[in-house]
């Protein structure tokens, strides 16, 4: 991404709260900045990378992205880290130590929530971290909010020396809002103070580092009373009080504008005076949360007579035509008229995400779709898309990297019934990266009888297209050092002649390939060498066209399942045989086709052809 | 909260569905209105279903439209359209590309496409006002207009002129170089005329 002047100060923009996060970041004096990409959190090191002053990374995982800001920290610089749900696990190794030793630099930790799953293998509450770790955590409700907590977080940080989460959700990093920006002002650091009691966490130091952490926990819950962070609005319709944080406000106040609501800005520690203020100005206080009735189980604790997820959603989303009705049906008042809508709707088909046109991947899916008796460990990003139709390859899909171990398990584990099944795992670059290496040495060193694919598109594809260390540039685009799959691979115990590169376009090599590894009692990695189409390694070839008086309808080239390949008609036939057979006559969208060739291969009647306009002869060269 | 206008885009990720609201909200601003804008984009580049929110107003509080409030409804496809019909308000208007996008699945024969979405949502009591936006870009030269084209449908429903959101387009091009924004103008009053023909009881 190219460098951008930022706007100047008071400039009014409509940012998304991962812009406004990125901005607050860069204006604060921070130094460094790392992540690694996922869905609701990429724009925040995206943006970054195209400030000034300071340093950007795409790491490998979220534990390493961490972990470099840790360091940056204990030079006395200001550091960042964003992730999301997901990668804070990851991460929480490094977290649970460095709320001991605690900042130096001010270091904030953005986590995104992906609430309601858009692109995720779980939901999660990233508040529990703040309680589990002993830290702060500060919730902003719209992309204003993002852009202010983001900078008092770091005065917070170094205040107190603690780490502070930002906790974003979906509806907060993709939301754009207005927000009125300020300037960067440089932080310079003091630099490293050698101090082994406090920065090498043996267990003696360990032992001395926790009542230190309770004591600044404590003086967090004084200052969450205090801060104007959380705030007290007394409202006139005195039936219901609120308490709720994050973008679950906006719906409280969206739905009952007039109701007192303690808003909470910095949502951990949890304010219990103000809380008892606001227990006063109502009958009945109801706690409005994303996700888990976290806050709820605790003011319960504390006797108060709370309500929450007894009758609001425990999954998902809220929003104000959730909220509304469900607190007027505990008021025990007839429920609030839904709003008049259009009759309700016909059951309409869905429209699953799928593998673009000419993905290498789908070449690799189409493959094992294919072939009998395998069971395949799936991996995160777009590979799980191979569990769609209509390959349907995908036996599971756990966690990012988890594809290895959990192949190494089943060869392991497996029983009389799936002796003769043939063991696959499936992994992209980048993920193998992040976490599969790991997984890979377990299966060697535990002599594991496992076939590896490894789909090297050149980038973490499922999140658009970012860099990593398999495609030789760094966040910025810049050229850096490129990862040698094959040796790395080597390195990590699989001999030489079970390491295999292939072109994902040409089906019979990566046919005949996938059946002789899958027979030998060994390790094998096949890697698979194409691009992915989003990036601009990806050069589009000549479209094809199918030769409408040559289909015969076989439906083949359907089943690869390429986006750009359309049915025109139906047919059902009898055999000789008596066997009755369904055709399904295509055309081929020109546009979207980018001429990849896959369907051309499994085409009985050899139907599909370069598109040549009247009079023009092309010779078909071979991809 | 009344006084906010809501408008909901829906379309097929890769359709310039989140690029047309940002210039709706680029145009919402310049009339010195809160914005609040944002997707529900499954996975937008993979094929997967879009809607883009739009609220404006005086303070905007909750970014997501609910059922049954949108004041317009902008439908880059027509099964996509009738899928978001729900979200409109009674009475108000939807303006639908009426291209059919079918995807893997249909053709896979394991789902139906509808045979008349269009239809179905008028039968539904919609005010559907649909052209053809592919056909009218591709004429204009580039089947990338298509979104200023919807662009320039939308134009004649909104509580500003429709000279303040072609202000936002010709901005957004006009480091593109003139002929960039002359043929997004071309789109644009393209867009506008054949929603106005459109709308007209035949």
């Amino acid at each position: 991404m190219a460098a951008v002047m930022p706007a100047p100060a008071a400039s009014r923009l409509l940012m998304s709260g991962n812009e406004a996060v990125a901005r607050a970041v860069w204006e604060s004096g921070t130094r460094v900045a790392a992540g690694y990409p996922g869905t609701p959190a990429t724009e925040m090191l995206e943006q970054l990378s195209t400030y000034p002053d300071l340093y950007t990374e795409w790491s490998v995982n979220e534990k390493v992205s961490l972990e470099v800001a840790i360091g940056a920290s204990m030079m006395g610089s200001r550091a960042f880290s964003a992730m999301k749900h997901v990668g804070l696990n990851v991460a929480s190794d490094a977290l649970m130590t460095f709320t001991l030793t605690g900042a130096e630099g001010g270091l904030v930790i953005a986590v995104a929530d992906d609430v309601g799953m858009s692109s995720s293998q779980n939901e999660q509450d990233s508040r529990f971290w703040g309680r589990f770790a002993h830290v702060p955590v500060l919730e902003p409700a719209d992309s204003q909010e993002a852009y202010d907590m983001t900078r008092y977080a770091y005065e917070l940080s170094e205040e107190y020396q603690v780490p502070v989460i930002l906790r974003l959700t979906s509806r907060i990093c993709h939301v754009k809002g207005l927000v009125t920006v300020g300037e960067r002002v440089e932080h310079m650091p003091k630099g490293f103070s050698k101090n082994a009691e406090r920065w090498v966490m043996v267990p003696g130091h360990a032992k001395r580092r926790i009542p230190l952490m309770l004591q600044r926990e404590q003086e967090l819950k004084r200052l969450s009373d205090k801060t104007p962070l959380n705030v007290l609005e007394p409202g006139t319709d005195r039936r219901v009080a609120f308490v709720t944080s994050g973008p679950a406000y906006m719906h409280v106040r969206e739905a009952f504008p007039d109701a007192p609501v303690l808003k909470l800005g910095l949502s951990y520690p949890w304010p219990m005076e103000k809380v008892s203020q606001l227990a006063e100005m109502a009958d009945t206080l109801v706690v409005v949360e994303e996700v888990e009735p976290l806050l709820e189980t605790e003011l319960k604790a504390a006797g108060f007579a709370a309500h929450g997820k007894d009758f609001l959603p425990r999954i998902g989303e809220l929003a104000p035509e959730v909220v509304k009705p469900a607190v007027e049906r505990l008021l025990r008042k007839e429920a609030a008229p839904a709003p008049e809508q259009a009759a309700a709707l016909p059951p309409l088909f869905p429209r699953p995400p799928t593998l673009c046109a000419s993905c290498p991947h789908m070449g690799v899916y189409y493959t094992l779709s294919q072939l009998k008796n395998l069971t395949i460990s799936g991996d995160i990003g777009c590979y799980t898309l191979g569990a769609g139709h209509p390959w349907n390859s995908l036996d599971s899909t756990i966690c990012m990297g988890a594809s290895m171990g959990i192949a190494l398990g089943m060869d392991k584990g497996r029983g009389e019934t799936d002796k003769n099944k043939r063991i696959l795992a499936v992994i992209g670059d980048s993920t193998f990266m992040h976490m599969g290496m790991q997984g890979l040495l377990d299966i060697t060193w535990n002599r594991g009888n496992v076939t590896i694919l490894l789909l090297d598109n050149g980038t973490v594809g499922m999140t658009g297209g970012q860099n990593t260390p398999a495609n030789g540039r760094d966040i910025h685009g810049q050229g850096a050092p490129r990862i040698d799959f094959r040796k790395l691979i080597e390195a990590l115990g699989v001999k030489p002649e079970r390491i295999h590169e292939v072109d994902p376009y040409q089906l019979p090599v990566l046919f005949k390939t996938v059946r002789d590894e899958t027979k030998i009692d060994d390790v094998s990695v096949i890697i698979t060498n194409r691009p992915c189409v989003l990036i601009e390694e990806f050069k589009p070839f000549k479209p094809y066209v199918v030769q409408e008086d040559k289909c015969t309808g076989c439906g083949n080239c359907v089943e690869v399942g390429c986006p750009a390949i359309h049915v025109t008609r139906r047919d059902r036939v009898v055999k000789p045989s008596g066997k009755e057979v369904d055709l399904a006559f295509t055309r081929i969208d020109s546009v979207a086709c980018t001429g990849c060739g896959l369907c051309v291969q499994p085409c009985a009647p050899e139907a599909i052809v370069h598109f040549a306009p009247a009079g023009q002869v092309i010779n078909i060269q071979p991809a | 909260m009344p006084n906010t206008t809501n408008i909901l885009v829906c379309g097929i990720g890769g359709q310039g569905v989140m690029t047309a609201t940002e210039i709706l909200s680029e145009a919402a601003i310049a009339e010195g209105h809160d914005v609040k804008k944002t997707e529900v984009a499954g996975m937008s580049q993979r094929g997967g279903v879009v809607t883009s929110h739009l609220r404006f107003g005086a303070k905007v509080l909750s970014p997501q439209i609910a059922p049954g409030t949108a004041d317009v409804l902008l439908g880059f496809e027509a099964a996509e359209a009738l899928r978001w019909a729900h979200y409109l308000k009674p009475g108000a208007m939807a303006l639908v590309n009426d291209a059919r996008l079918v995807p893997p699945v249909v053709e896979l024969g394991l789902f139906k496409y509808p045979d008349d979405p269009i239809g179905e949502m008028k039968s539904r009591g919609v005010r559907t006002v649909s052209f053809d936006a592919a056909t009218i870009a591709r004429d204009l030269g580039d089947l990338r207009l298509g979104n200023t084209v919807m662009l320039g449908a939308i134009a004649d429903q909104l509580p500003f002129s429709a000279e303040v959101l072609l202000d936002c387009i010709v901005k957004r091009f006009a480091r593109k170089g003139e002929k960039v924004v002359e043929a997004n103008r071309k789109a644009f009053a393209a867009g506008r005329a054949a929603a106005a023909k459109a709308s007209v009881p035949a």
